[in-house]
């Protein structure tokens, strides 16, 4: 187990050095002057000089990279144009709020997309299967920022329910160790902190949430039914179970194998689509941070952002694939 | 002939808004007894399995007849007493590797039919279930029970869902071609075991199957059935005998015989 997960991190490194290198390309091959941004149309070329020599950008693109990448390697990924902080620093700031944002998102839809797929089962062939197959049909055809708009203008305007932007309501200092907020103010049992957090999150997690749990209850429901067509499933309603217990006690795990394969790529989606429903709720991270930093033409901070994306994705992915592991036992001694 | 555990009464059965399934059917099992239910694939032969079991597909209804168990009727019960009364069924299925969940250790799929419907504890439906392993003949139980499906043999799950299906005393089991998916020197032994655990039980036993060799080993009465109708329905010896029905002759003729080398059907 344990060299498998070696392996795999391992096998992470060329993928990082990839991206890395693509990145780097890329942000200076297109179009944009991160300078040009900062300074005012016109100004003395004296001054545009001195900028790009400051910031490492008169130098040849292959001088740069080596530069970039010996301070990358040390954990400095240089300075952000624009903000004029250090990158890591930034990042490091900013992360949690995405973590805690994704996680919650990650849990409403696993929770929402089950109780759909569960529901849907219990009720195959018959009214409660169409009304799922339709709820789900229509949530996927709405993309997730459509979602976060429409909630801003249903529960933040006409129906005032939750706060439409921020992470926490800023009229009072929080005064928490760590940048992990909601997790933070739940352990220390300050739960009205928690409470507030948690509305702050709310619109933009469901809207993060809906087209994954469709998706779920898309594919958990059609391998639910193959499931309970086994002869496992009939032995257990012979035995005398109800068909909910046999749904939730036998079919849902084994159900839940392949679901986890073909949804699982979908939770890499949860965190790119953090950057357009954060910048929709000004929700303070990485994400909001991203379409910044696009917009500045921050290359430094580009760069640092694109890199814990790809960490991120693939450390969501080595998750999964030993989550299997631990959901069937067949997987297990092999 | 002693009281009957099972009867049904012209059961009819068929797809919603589609073809039929079961015309008619009649049959009573006697208490103890063993009663073959004969058929090609596709005759209805499990589907009156599932019938009685109260398992049918999502879009097959039954759609006439009676079936009585335990002096009540069940055609027409309303699920929650219908799965009460089935404390008295169980179920001998025909493939051993589906029939257990792959995720569960064996013990907890013994024990949760005891805990559910004798309403015992986890440890005295554990020591049941070791009871009834040794019953079957598995070596080494105690290990057998802390498995999971995929680290037994065929044979041994077979045995496993046997020992299940008698765990709690049944009047009556379905054995839907309880040996169909296992290889011929395996069916040998656990076609005598079904039948020395009917007969120390007493329970009175559905074996449906469409192997004549095996009817003739095990059932005291046989129906052979064609496109969901009774075609003959006879006692074991009677049929053997002098089958009546051109469509039995049809299927004696397609059974192989071991005894007469080259006579097999290919």
């Amino acid at each position: 187990m344990i060299t498998r997960i070696l392996s795999r991190l391992l096998q992470a490194i060329p993928t990082l050095a990839g991206v890395a290198v693509l990145v780097f390309v890329l942000v200076r091959v297109v179009p944009g002057d991160p300078v040009a941004m900062m300074i005012p149309p016109g100004a003395d070329a004296d001054v545009v000089a001195r900028l790009y020599a400051q910031y490492g950008l008169d130098k040849p693109i292959l001088t740069q990279f080596v530069i970039w990448a010996g301070q990358a390697l040390h954990g400095d990924f240089g300075m952000s144009i624009s903000l004029r902080q250090g990158v890591t620093g930034l990042i490091f700031s900013r992360l949690p709020a995405t973590l805690e944002l994704v996680a919650f998102a990650a849990t409403l839809a696993v929770l929402l997309g089950g109780a759909l797929a569960v529901f849907g089962t219990r009720y195959a062939g018959r009214a409660g299967e169409a009304v799922v197959d339709g709820l789900t049909g229509f949530i996927l055809s709405v993309p997730d920022f459509l979602w976060g708009l429409a909630f801003i203008v249903g529960f933040g305007v006409l129906l005032p329910l939750f706060p439409i932007s921020g992470r926490n309501d800023p009229s009072y200092s929080l005064g928490l160790a760590s940048d992990f907020i909601l997790t933070e103010s739940f352990l220390r049992l300050r739960w009205g902190v928690t409470a507030d957090i948690l509305a702050h999150m709310t619109m933009p997690a469901v809207a993060l949430a809906l087209p994954l749990a469709a998706m779920i209850a898309r594919v958990l429901k059609s391998s639910l039914a193959e499931q309970m067509a086994q002869d496992y499933a009939l032995l257990s309603r012979v035995k005398g179970f109800s068909r909910w217990h046999v749904i939730v006690a036998e079919a849902l795990r084994n159900a839940a194998i392949p679901t986890v394969s073909l949804t699982g790529v979908q939770v890499t989606f949860l965190v790119g689509g953090t950057v357009l429903i954060e910048k929709i709720f000004s929700y303070p991270g990485i994400g909001s941070l991203a379409i910044d930093a696009v917009v500045n033409r921050d290359l430094p901070l580009i760069q640092g952002l694109i890199l814990t994306f790809a960490v991120l994705f693939i450390l969501i992915n080595l998750l999964l694939d030993f989550s299997y592991a631990l959901l069937d036992p067949r997987l297990r001694h092999g | 002939m002693s009281e009957a555990a099972l009867t049904i009464k012209n059961l009819s059965a068929g797809i919603a808004r589609g073809p039929m399934l079961l015309h008619g059917v009649s049959l009573s099992v006697a208490a103890g007894e063993v009663h073959g239910l004969v058929g090609m694939s596709g005759a209805g032969k499990s589907m009156v399995g599932r019938c009685v079991l109260g398992i049918l597909p999502a879009k097959v209804a039954i759609t006439g007849g009676s079936i009585r168990f335990a002096g009540q009727e069940l055609v027409g019960m309303a699920e929650r007493q219908r799965r009460r009364i089935g404390a008295g069924m169980a179920l001998i299925p025909q493939d051993p590797l589906s029939a257990l969940n792959p995720s569960r250790r064996i013990v907890s799929q013994m024990t949760d039919v005891m805990r559910l419907r004798l309403g015992i504890s986890p440890t005295e439906a554990a020591a049941r279930a070791l009871a009834l392993l040794h019953e079957v003949h598995i070596r080494d139980p105690q290990s057998v029970l802390r498995r999971y499906p995929h680290e037994l043999s065929g044979g041994m799950r077979q045995r496993v869902l046997i020992a299940t299906a008698f765990a709690c005393e049944p009047k009556l089991i379905v054995a839907d071609e309880p040996t169909t998916a296992l290889d011929v020197t395996v069916q040998k032994q656990i076609l005598r075991l079904i039948r020395d655990l009917q007969r120390s039980h007493g329970t009175a036993l559905l074996f449906v199957t469409h192997d004549l060799g095996v009817v003739a080993k095990i059932c005291n009465s046989v129906t052979v059935l064609n496109a969901g109708r009774i075609v003959e329905q006879a006692p074991v010896a009677e049929i053997f005998g002098q089958p009546r029905h051109p469509y039995t002759r049809a299927l004696f003729a397609a059974t192989p015989r071991y005894d007469q080398p080259g006579g097999a059907v290919g």
